[in-house]
């Protein structure tokens, strides 16, 4: 639907163009600044051009070889999450209550995790994994399963996984329960009367009337576990070795342990582009779904 | 094939009903003969949804039973009665073509192969969808996605009655009409038990063979369309059913005369002692009620407003202060606001405490 | 003076959704806009309004031209189909709320609301919130709200359609005489023929965007302009078949052939539409010129004071055209079964090869 055109719109957008531009475009020239020089301390900076990316994209250098290492691991990390967190979400919303006091309740404790600071959730699974203090640590080993997030990979990997699906399975039963609750009564009531069984209502009715959210909670969480950060920081810091080391860890490494300027730059001048290019095959690939279905 | 029979039925929403206002549904016999056409015809609220799940299955009733040929369902859910449901506003399975959505309930029994084929394309012949077969349902009008709601139901060979809820609300007037004309002749060429619930006269008394009219939870006359219009059991009905409703005027009634405000109306059947107390009236419809040039007899009124409906015009007037609306014959015309109404005696009927009373014959 | 569209069209996305309508509403008149589903009549009230921009065309208030005007600068009050009321308000703070806008004296409101409220019956309500009420009373409060902004311009999109039957018969009695008083144009849009006629004032057909004919609501009743009209503003839907006229002699399209009596004596041989409404066509005949066609019974619908009969008629092309009769009282007739109809050739609209109509009974006759 359109709109009377009205000129005078754009006084009112200038206010947020000037905050974007000085607290994003000032600071991304910075960077690319950066990224095309190198520096030896004492505030003295050397031209380097295109150098630090050739390096960068180039998996046989040291800097090549630790940023697709870090990528790997990002995406396997994002499939992971997607493959539980999505199935479980729905799997959680379709059992929500749909009528009365127990609705609100469950959204109450649904949403609890989300309120958590990104640090305090990573401290809390921090301390719950230990095996010597933490419950769960200390439990699991007890069950005779050597679990030590610290010296092992794959205790290290499923820690995280594992705190990431306990974070955020709820945002995705949240929006999967909202699709669910723009459905009428009288599908299901037909549907009953159809005698369509659980998985024919779920395949007919429900999953068509969540796709949309589906597609927005997938997005969503895709995006936010290929930039995750705080939460490994805190309990692996990207260990043991580099198993848990993304690419947002091994940026920051860069810039503040290493103070590689150019090539924390160059690191993430790259990491942006490539999720602004995610962004965009997904956004379109949604619009084209969409437009099919219709 | 069904027969529906209610046994002391009722249903209340609060735990231990104690007085008749605590029933949403209050308890009634009814038999739902196998393949009449009954309209099920009240205001919201009335109860009539009530009852209409009652019958589906999708509630269960807080006492009485339910019997489908003589077997007790009370208990049984929607899935295991036979029965298919049309809803207010169509229900149809997006994701699937025309062809799918026919193919669905069936499938779900376990039907396959050229049997499923044959029968979906039966129906959907019947119900004018055979062209749109490949069609997704999203893409649909709202009568074509009603019809195949309502083809969802007939495709099932074992289905014996079929239940509406308010089926055209969202369906355009010309195409009411044609849906309308639809049931009727699958009505009469499936032999079903069809239950239609409906706010709306026209729908009702056009559809059924049987009209049942609830008000307050409450079954006030069943009857054919011609006996609700003529006999009105209750002022309710005649109030509710014909548009505008029945005219119901204070009176006093005694033999064969009724006198409202000084005027005497004459009754075809005669009326010993009346006033035990209760509020006596008299009805009369509008189709009954004719206006004649002043001075042709009947009773004096006062011609306040006509309004020309197309193919009749009605008048509001007024018989001693109390307002009427009366029809005005094709030819006439009317000079000033003085006029004549000639009442049919056989056509007024009196009501004591809105209850017809129904007199000694003549 | 009021308000003036002229020729307004909206297209949007390669769809028509409005093509050049010209209308022009007199201030203090009631004007129906009459059509099926996507006619246009929500859009055409949308232009009206300022929510929309034309595609093409003027939209003028007392001739100045408010087109490209915003919506908040016009004076505008909207009823819609849905009972849209501020859920946390009372009743008296939802029919105050424009009041509240436009900062008005707090006794103005006062007494704007209680005579809004006494005018629509709401006096008792005024204290409790729009889910306590009735779908009746949360529409009277929509409509009480938009009476009491003394808008100069009032739109009521279907705002009965979710009304029971009842409620609805007794809201439509008193909308025009609520509407009189307050010197606005009111538009009303509507699906229901009988509504049309219930309403009087002016009535606008439409069909798929376009403007059939506007006039007196009983004019366009009786005088269609043209068969979109005439099938617009029919309910039954209308019968119409296709009649060759030859010198004093037609042929219907079912092969029956008559004399050229009544609205047909006067016209040129031609090929020409004939069109009438149910309670034209007869079953027993009404007049010795009375045309007779023989059909079978489609199905009849009684609703005990009157009975439909549908009529199919085979014609000579193969085809076949339903009809609908109605008649007084009850007639039973089976499906299937020869029945016998008539049509009065001094009752007829004859439309020609553009729709237009050629001839039409007097209208003292159609009276």
């Amino acid at each position: 639907m359109d709109k009377p055109v009205n000129q005078g719109a754009w006084l009112l957008v200038l206010p947020v163009l000037l905050i974007v531009a000085f607290s994003a475009i000032l600071p991304l020239m910075t960077v690319v600044n950066y990224s095309v020089q190198d520096t030896f301390g004492n505030n003295q900076f050397f031209w380097n051009g295109i150098g630090w990316y050739q390096e960068l994209l180039d998996p046989s250098t040291d800097l090549g070889g630790r940023f697709f290492d870090a990528l790997w691991r990002n995406l396997l990390f994002s499939l992971l999450i997607l493959l539980i967190e999505v199935p479980l979400g729905i799997a959680v919303a379709l059992s929500m209550p749909r009528h009365g006091w127990r609705v609100a309740a469950t959204l109450v404790v649904l949403a609890l995790p989300l309120l958590i600071p990104w640090n305090v959730v990573g401290t809390i699974w921090q301390i719950f994994a230990r095996e010597d203090i933490g419950l769960l640590g200390w439990a699991v080993n007890r069950l005779g399963i050597p679990y030590n997030y610290t010296a092992d990979p794959l205790s290290a990997w499923v820690t995280i996984v594992t705190m990431d699906v306990w974070h955020w399975t709820s945002l995705v039963a949240l929006l999967c329960y909202a699709g669910l609750r723009s459905i009428p009564d009288a599908f299901y009531q037909a549907a009953r009367i159809d005698g369509a069984s659980r998985w024919a209502v779920f395949r007919n009715i429900q999953l068509p009337k969540m796709h949309r959210v589906l597609l927005i909670a997938v997005l969503l969480r895709f995006m936010d576990s290929f930039m995750i950060y705080t939460e490994p920081f805190v309990v692996t810091g990207g260990g043991p070795g580099n198993s848990t080391t993304f690419v947002s860890i091994d940026l920051v490494k860069l810039a503040l342990g290493q103070f590689d300027l150019g090539k924390a730059a160059a690191l993430s001048i790259v990491y942006n582009l490539i999720i602004l290019a995610v962004c965009w095959v997904f956004y379109t690939v949604m619009t084209r779904m969409d437009a099919q279905r219709n | 094939m069904a027969r529906i029979d209610l046994q002391s039925l009722g249903h209340s929403y609060t735990p231990n009903p104690k007085s008749d206002d605590d029933y949403a549904l209050k308890p009634m016999t009814h038999v739902w003969e196998q393949g009449g056409a009954y309209a099920l015809l009240g205001p919201s609220g009335c109860g009539k949804t009530t009852l209409l799940n009652i019958i589906s299955g999708l509630l269960t009733p807080s006492e009485g039973r339910v019997l489908f040929d003589g077997k007790d369902v009370t208990a049984l859910p929607t899935e295991a009665r036979n029965i298919a449901q049309v809803f207010q506003f169509p229900v149809v399975y997006d994701t699937m073509t025309v062809y799918e959505n026919l193919a669905f309930p069936l499938r779900n029994r376990g039907l396959r192969g050229a049997p499923l084929d044959a029968r979906v394309r039966e129906i959907a012949g019947l119900l004018d969808l055979t062209a749109d077969l490949n069609r997704r349902g999203r893409n649909l009008t709202a009568d074509a996605k009603q019809k195949i709601s309502l083809g969802r139901g007939l495709v099932r060979p074992d289905v014996a009655a079929i239940l509406f809820d308010e089926p055209l609300t969202v369906i355009d007037p010309h195409l009411k009409w044609e849906l309308r004309s639809k049931l009727k002749a699958l009505h009469r060429a499936l032999d079903l038990t069809m239950i239609y619930v409906t706010h709306d006269q026209t729908e009702a008394l056009t559809f059924a063979d049987k009209v049942v009219v609830m008000h307050d939870g409450r079954v006030v006359q069943v009857g054919r369309p011609q006996e609700l219009f003529e006999r009105p059991a209750h002022v309710f009905v005649g109030h509710f059913i014909g548009s505008p409703g029945m005219n119901v005027l204070p009176a006093e009634v005694s033999g064969r005369a009724a006198r409202v405000g000084g005027h005497v109306i004459a009754l075809r059947r005669g009326f010993p002692a009346l006033n035990g107390g209760a509020k006596i009236e008299i009805g009369v419809r509008p189709e009954f009620a004719t206006l004649a040039p002043a001075g042709a007899g009947g009773v004096p009124v006062r011609v306040r407003r006509l309004d020309d409906l197309g193919r009749t015009r009605i008048a509001r007037v007024e018989l001693s202060g109390l307002p009427m609306a009366a029809t005005v014959p094709e030819d006439l015309t009317l000079a000033g606001d003085e006029a004549s109404l000639l009442l049919d005696p056989a056509m007024v009927h009196v009501y004591a405490d809105g209850t017809l009373v129904e007199g000694e014959a003549a | 003076m009021g308000l003036v569209l002229d020729k307004v069209s909206r297209h949007v996305g390669g769809h028509v959704h409005l093509e050049n309508v010209s209308l022009s509403l007199e201030r203090g008149s009631l004007n129906v806009l009459l059509g099926p589903t996507l006619s246009g009549k929500t859009s055409l009230m949308r232009l009206m309004a300022g929510l929309d921009v034309p595609s093409a065309g003027r939209v003028l208030v007392d001739g100045v031209d408010v087109t490209g005007r915003h919506v908040r600068e016009r004076s505008v009050a909207m009823v819609y189909q849905q009972f849209i009321n501020y859920p946390s308000l009372t009743v008296y703070e939802n029919i105050a709320s424009p009041l509240r806008v436009a900062r008005r004296p707090k006794d103005e409101i006062d007494r704007k609301v209680r005579e809004a409220a006494r005018l629509l019956k709401l006096e008792p309500y005024l204290h409790r919130t729009p889910q306590q009420l009735s779908g009746g009373q949360q529409q009277r409060t929509a409509i009480a709200r938009a009476l009491v902004k003394e808008a100069q311009l009032v739109l009521l999109d279907e705002p009965l359609a979710n009304l029971d039957y009842k409620l609805r018969e007794e809201l439509r009695e008193e909308l025009p005489k609520i509407f009189a008083a307050t010197g606005a144009v009111f538009v009303y849009a509507t699906t229901e023929p009988a509504e049309a006629l219930l309403l009087r004032g002016n009535t606008a057909t439409l069909w798929e965007g376009r403007l059939a004919q506007f006039g007196r609501t009983p004019d366009v009743y009786r005088r269609p302009a043209n068969l979109t009209s005439a099938r617009v503003f029919s309910d039954p839907p209308l019968n119409t078949m296709r009649v060759h006229k030859r010198g004093l002699q037609i042929v219907l399209a079912t092969g029956e052939h008559g004399p050229a009596r009544g609205v047909l004596a006067e016209l040129p041989d031609d090929d020409y539409t004939i069109g009438f409404r149910a309670d034209h066509l007869h079953l027993t005949r009404p007049h010795a010129d009375a045309l007779c066609l023989s059909g079978a019974v489609a199905v009849s619908e009684i609703t005990g004071s009157e009975s439909f009969v549908h009529i199919d008629l085979p014609r000579t092309d193969g085809g076949t055209d339903r009809w609908v009769a109605v008649t007084r009282g009850v007639l039973e007739v089976e499906p299937g079964e020869r029945i016998e109809c008539f049509i009065d050739p001094r009752r007829l609209f004859v439309f020609g090869h553009d729709g237009r109509l050629a001839a039409a009974p007097p209208l003292v006759m159609a009276a």
